[in-house]
């Protein structure tokens, strides 16, 4: 399945970006390809964010170069929406509002959009119940499948999924990435997602990209939780899949830039594993 | 009945123009909390009457210019987010607002009719505020001919918005220019400290009945347009002052709207 192909979606090379003075990403490269789940992890202030928005154009990197495929179309999920009370928008017309083809006034009096993408999409992720409803009173978990919903309508070459399982139940996580990794079959698209969630996660990922204000390490799944920049990171997956909640503990984790990479980093994980995520994980393997 | 005299048919034209007008931009005032914005522009307008006082230059144009002037100053600071954009105003209105004042003390020699400005006379109005009204609306309407959805997509997430093709900057800064004015326009009519009410408060009220954007756009002309026309009757038939009265029409609008169960109901 993994053939080498020259052809990339987007390709970002030796990216590096701070904020004032404080340093947030250091020489970061890397490209996405279609068909191919790139999924970005890191602890908390790893500058995953700052990654995304630069590689969505949303902020210019202090140095270097993103290079994108012609006409490239972008499906974005963000983390989080907030949307005033005082705007009465149905579910229905926030997805419809995500059409591209609607651009104008009169657009939307001509009412001619396809619809089939919208009742598709809905269908498929369960939220067709909700089309009418206003959007201030859905509820997170299903938030996180409209903001889907609208990243998808689109037909996207490249979907961008930042924390995509946010505040979504268990069984809906595993939903939610299952779709995902049908989608990108079905529509070819690449994917390129940040979470927090590995075990799930590493399921369907062609790529990890473990992220810590540098590039830890990439590669596949299985090889990247191997490796010792991982573990140091993350711990053990092979023997702690018990874990879910990973705290990072920042005063305990020195890094020094530079040539030499050296890394102490003590990991403090949730101590009291979550039975029910470890059946769930279990079953779903 | 009598037929009204000129000056207040001029000032119905003008104000239902003005009602019309404010709805578009109202709405979006409301939906995206940038009413304290609406109020820095207009206190900076009277910074725009000093310098044309002092400069000697046609007021209304000099009041539309440095409204502009600060409505851009305010979106490139904006960009910064150093300052909480909260901050910034606050910063903003009341110190273009002190030098105003001060600004107008030091010419002795002219008199002004300041009052006028703080609360308006909508019984002054002229041909050339007709026109300049009639302009502002042909702006606005092509504004949102092209970017509507635009603006809505901004309002609900900038960086959605963006990723999904809008040009924001450019969107949001057209939108701030014509805030800024429509309120050197307005200023006439109801004057500086009430020029931000008529732009909230008929889209506030309309909320209530509106259960799409667009209808909620509606219902404010229509609310405005109730307010112009029942502030200027109170006003000539049982002398109150203009401009509050139209304001006070609006309130008792919103008021009574609020008595209404909302119209988004769960389904």
């Amino acid at each position: 399945m993994q053939s080498p192909q020259l052809n990339y979606l987007l390709k970002a090379e030796n990216l590096t970006h701070s904020f004032g003075n404080t340093a947030v990403l250091q020489n970061i490269s890397l490209q996405i390809r279609p068909k191919e789940i790139v999924t970005l992890i890191g602890p908390n202030g790893a500058g995953k964010s700052t990654l995304l928005k630069i590689l969505l154009g949303l902020i210019k990197p202090n140095q270097g170069t993103i290079s994108k495929e012609p006409n490239l179309k972008i499906g974005f999920m963000p983390q989080k929406i907030q949307i005033d009370p005082t705007l009465p928008m149905t579910v229905l017309r926030f997805l419809e509002l995500g059409l591209r083809n609607k651009s104008s006034v009169f657009d939307f009096f001509k009412g001619g959009y396809d619809s089939t993408m919208i009742e598709k999409t809905t269908d498929e992720l369960d939220i067709s119940h909700l089309l009418h409803k206003p959007i201030q009173k859905v509820s997170g978990g299903e938030m996180q499948r409209i903001l889907l919903a609208r990243a998808l309508i689109r037909e996207p070459d490249l979907l961008v999924l930042d924390e995509p399982v946010q505040g979504v139940d268990l069984q809906g996580q595993t939903e939610i990435y299952n779709y995902i990794n049908q989608v990108r079959h079905e529509h070819g698209c690449g994917i390129l997602m940040v979470s927090h969630d590995l075990h799930v996660v590493m399921k369907h990922t062609d790529e990890v990209l473990c992220l810590n204000q540098h590039l830890c390490c990439s590669g596949h799944p299985t090889s990247v939780s191997q490796s010792s920049e991982f573990q140091a990171l993350f711990g053990d997956l092979s023997d702690s899949i018990a874990f879910y909640e990973h705290h990072h503990n920042e005063d305990a984790c020195e890094h020094t830039h530079g040539h030499e990479h050296s890394h102490t980093c003590a990991e403090q994980h949730s101590e009291q594993p979550i039975k029910q995520k470890t059946e769930q994980y279990k079953e779903n393997n | 009945m009598e037929l009204l005299p000129e000056f207040m048919l001029f000032a119905l034209l003008g104000g239902l123009g003005l009602a019309i007008i404010s709805a578009p931009l109202g709405v979006f005032m409301v939906w995206q909390r940038q009413s304290y914005f609406g109020a820095t522009l207009a206190h900076s307008a009277l910074l725009g009457i000093s310098i044309g006082l002092f400069l000697q230059v046609d007021l209304t144009l000099s009041v539309i210019f440095i409204s502009m002037l600060v409505a851009a100053s305010v979106f490139a600071l904006s960009q910064y987010k150093q300052l909480s954009s909260d901050t910034l105003l606050g910063i903003l209105a009341h110190s273009s607002l002190a030098f105003g004042l001060i600004l107008i003390s030091l010419q002795d020699n002219i008199q002004v009719d300041l009052m006028g400005y703080l609360f308006g006379d909508i019984l002054n109005i002229n041909t050339t505020d007709l026109w300049l009204i009639l302009l502002t609306s042909v702006l606005i309407l092509l504004f949102y001919l092209k970017h509507w959805q635009s603006m809505l997509n901004i309002t609900l997430n900038p960086e959605l918005a963006q990723v999904e093709g809008t040009p924001i900057k450019r969107v949001q800064l057209q939108f701030v220019l014509l805030l800024a004015f429509m309120i050197a326009l307005s200023m006439k009519i109801v004057g500086v400290l009430l020029v931000t009410s008529l732009l909230i408060i008929p889209a506030a009220a309309a909320r209530k009945l509106s259960q799409s954007p667009e209808q909620m756009l509606l219902f404010s002309i229509l609310i405005g347009c109730i307010s112009i026309v029942g502030g200027l009757m109170s006003s000539y038939y049982i002398d109150l002052p203009t401009g509050p009265a139209i304001v006070m029409m609006a309130t008792i609008l919103f008021l009574l709207l609020q008595l209404k169960p909302q119209a988004n109901s769960f389904k």
